[in-house]
């Protein structure tokens, strides 16, 4: 288990006020302006050698992307903090938003300074109004303390922070469509290229990274990077927040090693399995997004990057949703399959048509009021609507359905068999 | 003839003239200065926001009419971005906007029960306002608090961890007009574990968190 001395978040919980004197109490904003003199190229290194990988579910390396911003140019340079947290399962960045708002403010400094942009918006989901609240508390104090503004810190780098609330959309956590929500606009996804680090938000280079990204920047700057690349495994490294939902005795929060096991996680953190790990029957392992995993998968699968693609699912935002052998398990997907419908912005074809479309059979599936030859009718539409749209909202809808049959298509079979033989219902067709 | 919102626009609660509060105007003189120059359409969220406030948490169409003057866009984009965003209320609710999250890490633990108790309790169906206006009962999408489910968000308050039984307590203590606390309805310290926190016990206890 990590040691507490090796926790980022150390007010995770709010025990302690999220305010600026509580917050320096517990190291934040201690001689930013130290980290700031290194220098530009010395804070993207020790970014890149940390290990650090984007925390928000792509997992890209967090100093190459700072890397990509342009090192001049005649147009001013903008960070973007993706606080639309909205992947079913995950609520971490709203415990840092809500009880540690100042390390975010001063990763939010120093990645900027590190990226050339003297602004920064931070776009919180509008339905995190305590938790804006807050954050917004925190930056005021933060401007009559002088740690943002003109020299903030005293770094000599002119700064500002701005808070921009989402007003309900899931997809404006993807990065394009969250620039365009801040232009004032439907939240609807750009085509790449041109990538944000050449033209962003007002067309200007921006850099968009998750708040936990942001907010593990001071504490990695004063510990160093061989401390956060000594956590976890190459290419997967540091500490993580983790959320353990569902079925579990006690679901909660918790940051812990990146590559813990996934049972050593459930078993220390939330209290096991309810009714014990033998009633465990498939875990989402990182949101809503990341294909399951079935029981024997969960016995030994480490939690990170690397281990959950070598199981073909992902450690996306690290948000674990336990299911016991008391689930629905095709109705739990149909259930998301309705999510992503509702959530698709409707720009691609694919996506607006498809997700509907796998939503109305997961449905009938559920029911098991389906011909066994629309499970691959499904998956084909599937593979489909996967990669043929402008952003990941296709792949994403089509990857827990996916899921489900890799690993439990005989249940989706036994539900049509006994559909048909216990009612003796005709057979509908997929003409949805 | 002015550009329509759909069906939204025609209902008879709809107003015939907005403008914004003396204090709203300056709330949004500061909204818009957080912006560029030039870029003022990015206020054009925050201030459909600062309208529906201002209406009793709903946002008529003169209202997004008045938004859009005031930013110099075409209405039609004020339109756009009110009918895109699930938060902006095309039509009246009632004063207590009842948000049952019911995604599947909320469902996995009783959502459905939550829905079932609000319904029955206010003897509503989803989408529907009591008569009184007090309540609206609507099933929304995940709200992020996933580890503290199920939940449920009234204006602007999560309420988490809920069971039947202190729904009714909740929805009870609303329609009497009695204080509510938001947060855990069990009275869980945000996100640890309700046995008491797994990590940072020392801080715990300096807390007095825990003996």
């Amino acid at each position: 288990m990590l040691n507490d001395s090796d926790r980022i978040f150390t007010n995770l919980y709010g025990w302690q006020s999220f305010g600026l004197e509580a917050a320096r109490r517990r190291g934040d904003w201690d001689n930013t302006a130290a980290i700031i003199a290194k220098g530009r190229d010395a804070i993207v290194e020790e970014m890149k050698q940390s290990g650090m990988r984007g925390r928000g579910g792509a997992g890209f390396p967090t100093g190459m992307k700072w890397s990509f911003m342009p090192k001049t140019s005649d147009k001013p340079h903008y960070l973007v903090v993706n606080a639309d947290e909205g992947e079913p399962g995950t609520c971490k960045d709203r415990d840092i938003l809500r009880f540690d708002p100042h390390k975010l403010l001063e990763g939010c400094l120093i990645a900027s300074f590190a990226m050339g942009a003297h602004a920064c918006y931070i776009y919180i989901r509008g339905e995190f109004y305590r938790e804006a609240s807050n954050v917004q508390t925190a930056i005021d104090e933060a401007y009559a303390a002088g740690l943002l503004g003109k020299n903030a810190a005293g770094s000599g780098w002119d700064f500002d922070i701005y808070l921009h609330l989402g007003m309900g959309a899931y997809i404006c956590g993807e990065e394009t469509a969250l620039i365009e929500s801040i232009e004032g606009k439907k939240g609807q996804p750009r085509n790449k290229p041109p990538f944000p680090a050449m033209a962003g938000l007002y067309s200007c280079p921006t850099t968009v990274n998750n708040v936990e990204t942001i907010a593990a920047a001071p504490t990695i700057m004063r510990r160093g990077a061989a401390w956060f690349a000594g956590l976890g495994r190459p290419k997967n490294s540091g500490t993580k927040l983790f959320c353990i939902s569902g079925h579990v005795n006690q679901p909660c929060n918790v940051e812990e090693e990146m590559g813990i096991p996934l049972k050593e996680l459930i078993d220390k953190h939330a209290g096991g399995v309810r009714g014990g790990w033998d009633n465990l029957l498939a875990v989402i392992p990182g949101g809503s997004s990341t294909p399951m995993i079935p029981r024997d998968v969960c016995d030994t699968v480490l939690m990170d990057f690397d281990s959950l693609r070598d199981a073909r699912s992902g450690l996306g935002t690290a948000a674990v949703i336990v299911m016991d052998r008391s689930t629905d398990l095709i109705r739990a997907i149909a259930r998301l399959a309705k999510f992503y419908m509702h959530e698709s912005c409707g720009q691609c074809t694919p996506c607006r048509e498809g997700t509907g479309w796998m939503w109305r059979v997961m449905e009938r599936l559920a029911r098991g009021n389906a011909r066994v030859e629309e499970i691959d009718m499904l998956l084909d539409v599937s593979k489909e609507i996967e990669g043929h749209t402008i952003c990941a909202h296709g792949d994403a809808a089509a990857w827990p359905i996916q899921g489900l049959m890799r690993h439990f298509r005989p249940l989706v079979e036994q539900r049509i068999a006994a559909y048909h033989s216990d009612q003796g219902h005709g057979h509908r067709m997929a003409a949805e | 003839m002015s550009a329509s919102v759909g069906k939204a626009d025609t209902g008879p609660e709809q107003p015939t003239s907005f403008a914004f509060t003396p204090e709203n105007v300056e709330k949004a003189k500061a909204i818009i200065a957080k912006y560029p120059s030039g870029r003022q359409q990015s206020a054009v969220m925050p201030l459909l926001d600062l309208a529906q406030r201002q209406c009793g948490n709903w946002l008529p169409r003169v209202a997004m009419d008045a938004v859009a003057d005031m930013l110099s866009m075409p209405r039609i984009k004020a339109y756009e971005v009110a009918t895109f965003y699930s938060m902006y209320n095309l039509k009246p609710v009632g004063k207590h906007f009842v948000q049952v999250c019911t995604t599947t890490p909320c469902w996995l633990v009783g959502s459905a029960a939550i829905v079932d108790t609000c319904k029955k309790r206010l003897g509503i169906g989803l989408g529907e306002t009591t008569a009184d206006g007090k309540f609206t009962l609507v099933e929304v999408e995940c709200l992020g608090a996933c580890v503290n489910a199920p939940m449920a968000q009234i204006n602007d308050e999560y309420y988490e961890d809920l069971t039947p039984e202190n729904t009714v307590a909740l929805l009870d203590a609303l329609t009497e007009g009695r204080p509510v606390a938001p947060g855990s309805q069990t009275g869980r310290k945000g996100s640890q574990a309700a046995s008491g926190p797994t990590s940072l016990r020392a801080m715990a206890q300096a807390a007095g968190v825990e003996g």
